[in-house]
């Protein structure tokens, strides 16, 4: 099992490099640091001093990939791939253009973030199983129809409706919460009910739905009727035994997500003025500060490839029928 | 002639995408075993409702993809002139054929926001009051009448409720022989005419018997008709949904969003398809190095978090169109060939899903037998591809396409949130929603706005995954495909 983790882990370093070449090229290459520069600098009035100005201060001034100019080992360390590309390996991410040091910032950012994300992710998560659970158990009544016509409108809805009518119904109507803003320690809490409670909403149609079928996929396996055949109740049927298989599935899928729950949510976060990463990547994406999207990228990334591993290994040790080639 | 038509990219795909459409549908009609799967379809009465409110829409979208150019009138000019020159000059704005039917409700603009069916402004201005005998009086803050919205009204104050109710009426009573005459020309397209003729097939009708659900058909088309109808008629004298920030009619952008919804829910999946099935099949037949490579690739793509993917292609897109003004001579082929673009980048973000799907399923029927006879006689492994795996994959395609639409027109709205969407100068529901969602904070709230962007979202995105997931049960009911993909919505 060990060899195999090792293998995986191999691999996901080199998807990692793909990854950072892809996002080189699109940020040097097919967005050229002159394009960004006269983006920023205004398109209609800008002369070429301002642009190798503004090059210059922020350390794109040099080749892409081979320095001719540099000795040595410079000829590859002094270039934009290796200053800009190379160095996020070790999560060195440069200035923002506004000056500030961007892991210093993500550093500072990423706990708002799982504040609210991690609360949306557990409670929803449970909240989508048992919704689900009742569906499976009442399945072919009128509950289930119901609860799959309720899942299939709510999965219909736009999250920003959610979240625009939470702010109004909640914050503005009745006054609860306040409508966004965040504060550290204990006082986040009030902040941060509403979102939670709009996140967990938002995701329970399309969740719920989901799990119901994998529950009704394994009521219908041959397990199931041998249990039956024995004389078991219907409900130590479901609980014990299809309950207990349909996990497998359920976490390890889950757990993919894991990771990227210290991104943030993009729409969440900015509606409800919480300072995560999500809104600081809408607000670089906004500012067009490519230094931050291009961090932001690799920092997904690595996170996703992470939620990969962790799905590889929950996969081996929760089943052990898995088998590894 | 009056009018120069304008073929825009999209516009070129979607007439592609109706004949493709058409050429399946015609391929199917000739094929025993894939009409019974869209039998079953065609027997599931929430999927039925589905599609007649789709086709409401799919209509609007394709009356609105009928681009052209507007000739102007003629310039006074000598006479010796116009009889020389027979060029016509033609207006800059691009119209499309739905501008050109809803121009009673586009073309009366209000000078700000007003309410659904108001007479008069939703905020106090200062006019200048009329004294009882016509004399210029003083200045008053007072709601000014509006300039178009109710305008035939005497005194509003009294009218306007008789007037709005006698209107809706109408409608109504004009919507049952409507409804009448549609129903009975839709059955008698559909069912042969000894069987419409007899009474007997009605009574089905009427209790829900039919094999085709007629019932629920019909009762979809009456409460259709049943609010159309009506809002038509009062479309021509008020602002049904009211006005937003500039004056302009809801009405009109709610059904201007249908299209950019409908292009990004099907284009998008349209213009990476070929590419996704070659490479699926591709893994899955040929395995060994290939497999590989094709893996490697999906899975590096799909690490890259897809709103940051297309954050830097939209960025990209922004800087090519600043630097080449003069590809793009009129606004509405830059807000264009921005959707178009969209379509593909969203379409490289969400390919991989699909290509997974095809690999795993072309793993499996490489080991049947007819597949393995097919190699035994030396047929080359292109046309084994072709001719035997493809067939036997394509139920996993048209799935796939179908459930992921309605993903794609809720991603839509989100993205242009996030500023990386359509053109800001193109109506879609996610720049209504985005325009609207700062009202919710004026006193008195604006709410219309917001509201009809989410009763037509709701109705279309309902419809679709009704349907998708009708198509679904009829073609696989063991394939898990979708539900997870392309939630950038809240919470992940």
């Amino acid at each position: 099992m060990y060899a195999y983790i090792v293998r995986r882990v191999i691999y996901a370093f080199f998807i990692l490099i793909g990854v950072n070449l892809i996002t080189f090229a699109l940020f040097f290459k097919v967005n050229t640091p002159d394009d960004v520069a006269r983006l920023q600098l205004g398109v209609k009035w800008v002369t070429p001093e301002a642009i190798a100005k503004w090059k210059a201060d922020r350390g794109y001034d040099k080749p892409l990939v081979y320095n001719e100019a540099a000795a040595g080992r410079h000829k590859f360390t002094d270039t934009i791939y290796f200053e800009k590309s190379v160095e996020m390996f070790r999560f060195n991410f440069g200035r923002a253009d506004d000056g500030r040091d961007i892991a210093y910032e993500i550093s500072t950012r990423m706990w708002p973030s799982l504040a609210l994300a991690l609360p949306v992710f557990l409670v929803g998560l449970a909240l989508q199983i048992t919704f689900a659970l009742m569906m499976a158990f009442f399945r072919a009544t009128y509950i289930d129809f119901w609860g799959v016509v309720l899942c299939v409108v709510m999965m219909s809805i736009s999250g920003l409706f959610y979240i625009i009518g939470g702010q109004y119904l909640i914050s503005k109507l009745w006054n609860l919460v306040p409508i966004s803003g965040y504060a550290t320690g204990f006082d986040a809490l009030k902040f941060l009910l509403l979102p939670v409670a709009v996140g967990v909403i938002g995701g329970v149609g399309s969740g719920a739905r989901w799990y119901r079928t994998i529950f009704l996929e394994e009521v219908g396996k041959d397990y199931v009727r041998t249990a039956r055949a024995k004389g078991l109740s219907e409900v130590v049927v479901f609980f014990r035994h299809v309950l207990r298989n349909a996990m497998i599935p359920i976490l390890t899928g889950a757990v993919v997500a894991i990771p990227l729950l210290f991104m943030g949510s993009l729409v969440a976060e900015s509606f409800f003025g919480i300072p995560g990463l999500g809104s600081y990547t809408i607000e670089a994406i906004q500012a067009q500060d490519f230094a931050v999207v291009r961090s932001m990228v690799f920092i997904g990334s690595v996170l996703y490839i992470l939620g990969l591993l962790l799905t590889d290994i929950s996969y081996t040790l929760v089943d052990p029928r898995v088998r590894f080639e | 002639m009056p009018i120069l038509p304008v073929i825009l990219w999209t516009d070129a795909l979607v007439y592609l995408l109706v004949a493709t459409v058409a050429g399946f549908v015609w391929y199917v009609r000739r094929h025993e075993h894939l009409r019974a799967p869209w039998w079953r379809v065609a027997q599931t009465p929430a999927a039925m409702s589905a599609l007649v409110v789709l086709t409401v829409f799919i209509l609007i979208g394709l009356l609105d993809s009928l681009h052209f150019r507007l000739a102007l009138p003629a310039a006074p000019a000598p006479q010796a002139d116009r009889a020389a020159s027979r060029d016509v000059a033609y207006a800059v704005e691009v119209k499309s054929a739905l501008d050109l039917l809803l121009s009673p409700i586009a073309d009366k603009p209000e000078r700000t926001y007003s309410a659904p069916l108001a007479t008069h402004a939703y905020a106090k201005e200062t006019v200048e009051s009329q004294d009882v005998d016509g004399k210029p009086g003083k200045q008053v803050r007072a709601y000014p009448r509006l300039r178009y919205g109710g305008a035939h009204l005497q005194d509003p104050q009294r009218d306007w409720r008789a007037d709005v109710l006698l209107s809706a009426f109408r409608g109504m009573a004009l919507a049952l022989p409507l409804w009448l005459l549609l129903s009975l020309v839709l059955v008698a397209a559909c069912t042969p005419a000894e069987r419409v003729a007899s009474r007997d097939f009605w009574h089905a009708v009427w209790r829900g018997k039919t094999v085709v659900p007629w019932r629920a058909i019909l009762i979809t088309l009456a409460l259709l008709l049943l609010v159309a109808v009506p809002m038509a008629l009062l479309a021509a004298r008020y602002h049904v949904l009211g006005t937003d920030k500039v004056g302009l009619d809801v009405l009109y952008q709610s059904l201007k969003s249908v299209r950019t919804a409908l292009v990004i829910g099907t284009l998008t999946t349209l213009v990476m398809l070929p590419f996704s099935v070659l490479l699926g099949i591709m893994a899955g037949y040929l395995r060994g190095l290939v497999d590989d490579l094709i893996q490697y690739f999906y899975t590096t793509l799909n690490s890259i978090p897809a709103v940051l993917l297309i954050a830097a292609a939209v960025l990209a897109l922004q800087v090519y169109i600043e630097t080449h003004p003069d590809l793009f001579p009129t606004a509405a082929q830059r807000a264009d060939f921005r959707l178009l673009w969209l379509c593909i980048i969203l379409g490289i973000t969400s390919w991989t899903g699909l290509c997974r799907l095809l690999r795993a399923e072309a793993l499996k029927l490489r080991e049947l037998e007819y597949v393995q006879a097919a190699q035994a006689f030396g047929v080359s492994e292109w046309r084994i591809m072709l001719r035997h795996i493809l067939p036997n994959v394509m139920h996993i395609v048209l799935i796939s396409v179908v459930m992921d639409f309605s993903g794609l027109v809720l991603a839509e709205a989100v993205l242009s949130y996030v500023g990386v969407g359509v053109d800001p100068s193109m109506i879609s529901f996610g720049t209504m929603i985005n325009a609207a969602r700062l009202e919710m904070g004026r006193e008195p709230m604006v709410w219309w706005s917001l509201a009809s962007a989410f009763v037509f979202m709701l109705a279309l995105v309902l419809a679709a995954n009704l349907f998708a997931d009708a198509v679904r049960d009829a073609f696989d009911p063991r394939v898990r495909v979708g539900g997870r993909k392309l939630r950038f919505a809240v919470g992940r």
